[in-house]
C-alpha cells in the first residue's frame, strides 16, 4: 500500500533517456578516486515513476483540497498566476553567475523584479531598505538578529539578551542561541499581551534586542506596543518584528512607523507563496536607519542607466545565502503583490480579521476563550475544560476534524494557554467553508460530551490512524534498507 | 538510606560516598515517552547544579542537572537500548553514579515528604 | 477584489454575528497615531496585466547563449515528469507534513529522499534538506563544534565555493569560534600546511572534491590524520559527481555538505535549491532540520511521521540544534523524482556522460597553443582555463559568439586574473563543444 520505490524496483528497468553522448569516452579516472559500487537508485519505468508519485500526491491534504486554519501559518489561496510566471524561460533559467561576473546586462529584468519588489516591501512596512535573500522567516530572523549583533559591536556595547515574550514562536528563542545571546523570557498578563511592568523589570542595560510580533501570537494587539519601543530605545536595545503576522495589518500598521529597527516578513505566509509541504520560502528583511550598514552584502541599486549591485557597506555582516535567496519565490511575491494592489491588500487583511472574528464569535461558547476581546486575522480557544471534564484533549479535537477534510488548526502553540486551538482562516476561504468548519468543531464538543472514547481511534477515513511516534524515535529507521 | 530531591526531579541516594541519581516519577511522566537518554562520561566532574547528562521524548527534551557535585562513576548503560525503563520505573531506576565531592549538598535536598509538598505547588 | 470571495451579504452576516456594523470596527484597538503613516502602492492588476509585465521583465533576461557556465549551479536536463508531477497542487500547496495522517504523500516522499541521499553519499543519515549548499555547510561546521565539545577551530579549505566560504564565516562569526582558511596550492589542498594544522584544537576540517575548480584529489591520507585526533572529516560535493566518484562514506568522511540543484531543479538565478546534509549514524541526533522515520500506526499499518522533533526549535526552543523551521521540500521532492527517473544506470550514465564531455572540451581546447589548462589534477565536470587577454574581455567576446564562456575566477579568488573556469554538461553537444572550442581559438 505505501510501499517505497525501492521496493517497487525492478533490476533492469529502464528509466528516462539522456541525451546521446555523440563522442569517444575520454581515459577513465584512476580506481582510487572512483566509486566501488554504483549508487543504490531504484530501477523503474517512467511510467512507474509518475503513478508512484500520483499516488502518493492523492494521500496528502492541500491547500487546493482542504481548508487548513491553521494558527499562525496563513494558508490562503496560492494564485496560479504565480505558476504561470514562474515558468517563464527568462526567469527560470538563468544563470545566477552573471553576478559573480558582474555582467548586469544579461540580467536587467531580474534586477529590476528585485527593486520592485523591495520598494514594494518598503512601503508595505515603513521600513528603509531590504534583503531579500533570507530563505526562510527562522532564515531572516537569524540575519535581523546578526545585524542587531553587529550594531551593538560596533558601538561596543556589552549586551548578552534577547527579550522575548512567552507566547512567542519557537524560532525566536531558537535564533537568538544561534546568535550566542541569552534568551530573557517575559509573561504575558491576562490580555494576552506581554505584560508592561514585568517588561521593565526585565529591560537593562544588558539588553540588545527585544523580539516582537504585531498583532501577538495569540491574534491580539498590544496596546503598550510604542511604550515598549520606546523603553528599548532609551537603553540601546533594538526592536525586531517578527512578521508572521503581518496579514491581519496590512494598510492599517507599518512596523517602521511604530518604532521596529528591523522586521522579517514570511513570503509563503503573507504573500500567498506556496508552501511547498514544508519549503521553499522566503523571509526577506527590512531595517530602519540603525541598521542599513550592516545588510548583507547583495542589494539592488538603480540610474538611469538601468539596474546594477550595490556596492557592499564596510560593515556588512557578510552572506546569508547565495546569490538572491529564493529568486523564484520572490518572483511569485512580487506576483501577488501586483495582482492584489493598494486596495487588494488592505481588502486582504480586513477580511482575514473578519473571518476569524466570525469564528470567534461562533465557538466561544463552545470552547473555552481565554481572550474575549476581538482577535485579529487569528483566534484562540482551548480545550481545557474539555479535557478536564471529558478526558478529550485538542489534539483529538484535530484528529476528528481530519474525517472532514478540514485539516487541523494549529494545536499546543502558544505554549501559554493550556490545549490551545489557535484558528485562522485567512481572507480566501468563503462563508459556507467557515460556516461547515464552525459546525464540525461543535459537532466534537458534542462528541466530547457523549462519547469521548470514540477519539481515541479517529481519524477513521484517513490513510492511516495515530501514528507510534515513541516507536519512530526509539526503533529509528530513516531510510530503507533491503 | 533516605532519598532526597531536587526541585528540578532529581532524586538522590547516598550511600558510602556514592550517589545514585535519578529522574523522579513526575518529571518523566511530564516528558513522555523517553526515546533517548545521554549518559555522562566516567570521570566526568561536575558541580552541583551543572548539566550533566541529557534526556529526550517524542515531544520534548531536557537537561538533566546534578543535585550533587562529584565525579561519575558509573552510568546506567541498560538505558542506552531500553530508555523506556524510565517510563516503567523512573523512581527506581538510576542513571549515573557520583563520588560525592561535599556530603553536605544533600543535606539541602528535599526529603520525600517535601518534595510531594512541593509538586502539590505546581 | 482578487482572492476573497466575500459578498455584501456575507459580510452583513458575519458583522452581525460578530456583533458590530463595519468591518473595519474590528481594527478600533488600534489607535491613530500607530496607524499606517502611507501606503503608497500601485493598483491591483488583472492576471493578464501581471503576467505581461513579467514577460517583459523576463524578455530583459538573457538566456540565449549556449552555456559553458558552472561553479556549483549547471545546466542539466530536467526531465518533464518532474515538473509535471511536483507541480501537482497536492504537493505544492501542501503544508509542512506536522499531522502524519493528512500527509502521507510528504512523508513517504521525503522518505524515500533520505534513502537516496544516503545511498549517493555513502552516509547513514540525513535530514530532510537544507536551505542550500552553502548554509549546509556552515551548520556542518556547527555540528562539529557541538560534537567536538571543548574544541573551537574550524579549519576550511579554499577549494570550497567561495560564496561558501563567505556564509560560512558569516554564520561562525557569533560564536567564539576560530575559522581557518587554508589557501589553495595551485588548484588543489596545500597539505603540507593542513596536516601542520590538524591537532585536537580542530573539531572539523571542510574540503570539497571535486573542487571549486573542477580538481580531483586523494584525501585519505587527510581524512586519517583528522580521525587520529578525533577532528571531523566534513566533505562538500556536487552531487553528479556521486554518479562515479568516491562517495563520502566511501572516504569514511563523517558529514557531507551539497547543493541539490543539479538534481532536477532549474537554476532560477539562484535559488530556490537544497542543501544536503548526511552523516554517520552516531552523529544523527546532531544533525538539524526536519527527519522522517518510518513506524507503525495504530492499526499496524506502515506510517511515516516527523521523528526526533526533540533537537527542532518548537520543541527545544533556545536550545535547538538550529532555528532552522523549514527544509526546501518541494526542491527534494524533485530530486527524488529526478533520481528516480534516472535510476541505477542512468544516474552512473549521466556522470560519466559529463565527465567524459569535459575531458573533450579540454582536449580540443588544449590544442589551442594560446590557452593552459590550469588544473593539474584530474578533473570531473569542469575545469580553468588560462588565458592571454583578461577574462572580461574573453567573456565578452565569446557572449558575442552565443556563449556564455565561463566564470571569472579573479572576482573570487586573488591572483587569478586571465583565468575562467569552464563546465560542460550532458546538454552540451559535440558540435557546440567544437564551436566553442573554434571561438575561443578564434579569440585569443
Amino acid at each position: 500500500m505505501s510501499s517505497t520505490l525501492f521496493e517497487k524496483s525492478h533490476a533492469g528497468r529502464n528509466g528516462i533517456n539522456i541525451p546521446k553522448q555523440g563522442l569517444a569516452d575520454a581515459p577513465s579516472l584512476d580506481n582510487s578516486l572512483l566509486r566501488s559500487t554504483k549508487a543504490e537508485l531504484p530501477e523503474l519505468s517512467e511510467f512507474d515513476v509518475v503513478r508512484h508519485f500520483t499516488k502518493l500526491s492523492n494521500k496528502n491534504f492541500s491547500i487546493d483540497s482542504n481548508f487548513y486554519p491553521l494558527g499562525s501559518c496563513t494558508m490562503k489561496y496560492n494564485p496560479k498566476v504565480q505558476e504561470r510566471v514562474g515558468g517563464l524561460d527568462g526567469l527560470v533559467n538563468l544563470h545566477p553567475h552573471h553576478i559573480t561576473n558582474n555582467k548586469t546586462s544579461l540580467v536587467q529584468g531580474a534586477l529590476k523584479s528585485l527593486k520592485i519588489l523591495e520598494n514594494n516591501l518598503t512601503e508595505i512596512t515603513g521600513m528603509k531598505a531590504f534583503t531579500l535573500t533570507p530563505q526562510a522567516g527562522a532564515h531572516g530572523e537569524m540575519t535581523g538578529i546578526m545585524m542587531i549583533g553587529a550594531y551593538h559591536k560596533k558601538k561596543g556595547n556589552n549586551k548578552r539578551y534577547v527579550i522575548v515574550p512567552d507566547s512567542s514562536h519557537g524560532t525566536n528563542p531558537a535564533t537568538a542561541a544561534m546568535v550566542d545571546y541569552d534568551v530573557i523570557t517575559v509573561k504575558s498578563n491576562k490580555d494576552g499581551s506581554m505584560d508592561l511592568e514585568s517588561f521593565k523589570e526585565a529591560m537593562s542595560e544588558e539588553v540588545a534586542a527585544v523580539m516582537m510580533t504585531v498583532p501577538n501570537t495569540l491574534g491580539l494587539f498590544n496596546p503598550a506596543i510604542k511604550e515598549i519601543c520606546d523603553i528599548a530605545h532609551a537603553h540601546d536595545a533594538l526592536m525586531y518584528y517578527d512578521g508572521a503576522n503581518m496579514n491581519a495589518i496590512m494598510g492599517v500598521i507599518r512596523p517602521g512607523d511604530i518604532g521596529f529597527d528591523v522586521i522579517h516578513l514570511n513570503l509563503h505566509k503573507t504573500f500567498a507563496t506556496p508552501h511547498g509541504g514544508g519549503g521553499p520560502g522566503a523571509g526577506p528583511v527590512g531595517v530602519g536607519e540603525k541598521l542599513l550598514e550592516f545588510l548583507p552584502d547583495l542589494t539592488v541599486d538603480s540610474n538611469e542607466d538601468g539596474y546594477f549591485f550595490g556596492k557592499p557597506s564596510e560593515h556588512t555582516i557578510g552572506k546569508i545565502s547565495p546569490f538572491f535567496g529564493n529568486y523564484m519565490v520572490l518572483v511569485r511575491a512580487l506576483v501577488y503583490m501586483q495582482t492584489l494592489g493598494r486596495e487588494g491588500m488592505i481588502n486582504a487583511s480586513r477580511k482575514a480579521v473578519l473571518n476569524a472574528n466570525y469564528i470567534l464569535s461562533k465557538l466561544k461558547d463552545h470552547f473555552d476563550a481565554p481572550f474575549k476581546q476581538y482577535c485579529m486575522h487569528e483566534c484562540v480557544l482551548s480545550a481545557e475544560t474539555l479535557t478536564k471534564e471529558h478526558g478529550v484533549r485538542a489534539m483529538d479535537i484535530a484528529k476528528y476534524l481530519l474525517d472532514f477534510g478540514l485539516h487541523a488548526p494549529t494545536v499546543y502553540f502558544p505554549l501559554i494557554v493550556k490545549e490551545s486551538i489557535m484558528i485562522e482562516p485567512t481572507e480566501t476561504e468563503n462563508i459556507d467553508t467557515i460556516d461547515y468548519f464552525c459546525q464540525k468543531m461543535i459537532d466534537a464538543v458534542e462528541l466530547a460530551k457523549t462519547n469521548s472514547e470514540a477519539f481515541k481511534t479517529l481519524p477513521l477515513t484517513l490513510p492511516i490512524s495515530r501514528p507510534d511516534e515513541t516507536k519512530a524515535a526509539r526503533s529509528l529507521n530513516i531510510r530503507w534498507q533491503a | 538510606m533516605s532519598k532526597r530531591y531536587s526541585n528540578e526531579h532529581e532524586w538522590a541516594i547516598l550511600d558510602g560516598g556514592i550517589a545514585s541519581i535519578g529522574l523522579s516519577a513526575y518529571a518523566v511522566e511530564q516528558l513522555g515517552d523517553i526515546t533517548f537518554v545521554e549518559l555522562p562520561e566516567i570521570g566526568a566532574e561536575a558541580n552541583k547544579d551543572d548539566s550533566i547528562a541529557f534526556i529526550e521524548s517524542v515531544k520534548a527534551a531536557s537537561d538533566i542537572y546534578t543535585p550533587v557535585g562529584g565525579e561519575v562513576v558509573e552510568s546506567n548503560e541498560k538505558l542506552e537500548d531500553t530508555p523506556e525503563l524510565l517510563n516503567e520505573a523512573a523512581e527506581t531506576t538510576w542513571i549515573f553514579k557520583l563520588k560525592v565531592s561535599d556530603s553536605s549538598e544533600f543535606e539541602t535536598l528535599m526529603d520525600e515528604a517535601a518534595y510531594k509538598a512541593y509538586l502539590d505547588t505546581l | 477584489m482578487p482572492y476573497t470571495p466575500h459578498t455584501k451579504d456575507d459580510v452583513q452576516k458575519m458583522c452581525a454575528q460578530i456583533g458590530i456594523k463595519d468591518e473595519t470596527e474590528l481594527f478600533d484597538s488600534i489607535p491613530n497615531e500607530l496607524r499606517a503613516k502611507s501606503f503608497d502602492l500601485e493598483e491591483g492588476l488583472s492576471e493578464f496585466e501581471v503576467f505581461e509585465n513579467f514577460k517583459s521583465l523576463a524578455s530583459q533576461n538573457d538566456t540565449s547563449k549556449v552555456s559553458f557556465l558552472g561553479g556549483g549551479y549547471y545546466d542539466h536536463i530536467i526531465p518533464t515528469a518532474v515538473d509535471a508531477l511536483s507541480t501537482r497542487s497536492e504537493f505544492y500547496t501542501a503544508y509542512t507534513p506536522y499531522q502524519a495522517e493528512a500527509s502521507q504523500g510528504t512523508l513517504q516522499a521525503l522518505y524515500e529522499y533520505q534513502t537516496m541521499i544516503c545511498n549517493l553519499t555513502g552516509m547513514e543519515a540525513t535530514n530532510a534538506s537544507m536551505y542550500d549548499g552553502g548554509t549546509a555547510i556552515a551548520e556542518a561546521a556547527l555540528m562539529a563544534v557541538r560534537i567536538g565539545k571543548k574544541r573551537k577551530k574550524i579549519i576550511v579549505d579554499s577549494g570550497v565555493n567561495p560564496i561558501y566560504i563567505k556564509i560560512l564565516k558569516t554564520y561562525l562569526a557569533y560564536h567564539e569560534l576560530v575559522v581557518i582558511t587554508l589557501e589553495v596550492k595551485n588548484d588543489g589542498s596545500d597539505r603540507e600546511t593542513l596536516l601542520g594544522l590538524i591537532d585536537d584544537s580542530i573539531a572539523g576540517y571542510i574540503f570539497q572534491n571535486p573542487n571549486f575548480f573542477g580538481s580531483i584529489e586523494d584525501y585519505s591520507e587527510i581524512i586519517k590524520a583528522l580521525h587520529d585526533v578525533k577532528a571531523l572529516a566534513i566533505m562538500s560535493s556536487y552531487p553528479i559527481a556521486l554518479g562515479i566518484l568516491k562517495s563520502a562514506g566511501e572516504v569514511d568522511a563523517d558529514i557531507y555538505c551539497g547543493d541539490g540543484q543539479s538534481l532536477g531543479n532549474y537554476l532560477g538565478f539562484g535559488g530556490p535549491s537544497f542543501g544536503i546534509l548526511a552523516c554517520k549514524e552516531k552523529y544523527i541526533r546532531n544533525l538539524p532540520g526536519r527527519i522522517v522515520g518510518i513506524t507503525d500506526d495504530r492499526e499496524g499499518k506502515r506510517a511515516y511521521v516527523l521523528t526526533l522533533q526533540a533537537r527542532e526549535q518548537h520543541i527545544r526552543r533556545d536550545k535547538a540544534t538550529s532555528n532552522i523551521c523549514s527544509n526546501q521540500n518541494l526542491m527534494a521532492l524533485r530530486a527524488t523524482i529526478f533520481l528516480a527517473l534516472l535510476g541505477k544506470e542512468g544516474f552512473e550514465k549521466l556522470a560519466l556522460q559529463n565527465y567524459n564531455k569535459s575531458e573533450y572540451l579540454k582536449a580540443e581546447l588544449s590544442k589551442i597553443d594560446a590557452i593552459k589548462i590550469y588544473n593539474q589534477n584530474p578533473t570531473f565536470n569542469e575545469f580553468v582555463i588560462s588565458l592571454p587577454i583578461s577574462a572580461s574581455e574573453f567573456i565578452d567576446k565569446m557572449e558575442e559568439k552565443g556563449f556564455f564562456a565561463g566564470l571569472r575566477l579573479e572576482t573570487l579568488f586573488e591572483n587569478f586574473e586571465n583565468r575562467v573556469l569552464v563546465s560542460t554538461t550532458e546538454k552540451r553537444t559535440k558540435a557546440q563543444i567544437d564551436s566553442f572550442a573554434a571561438c575561443v581559438k578564434e579569440i585569443v
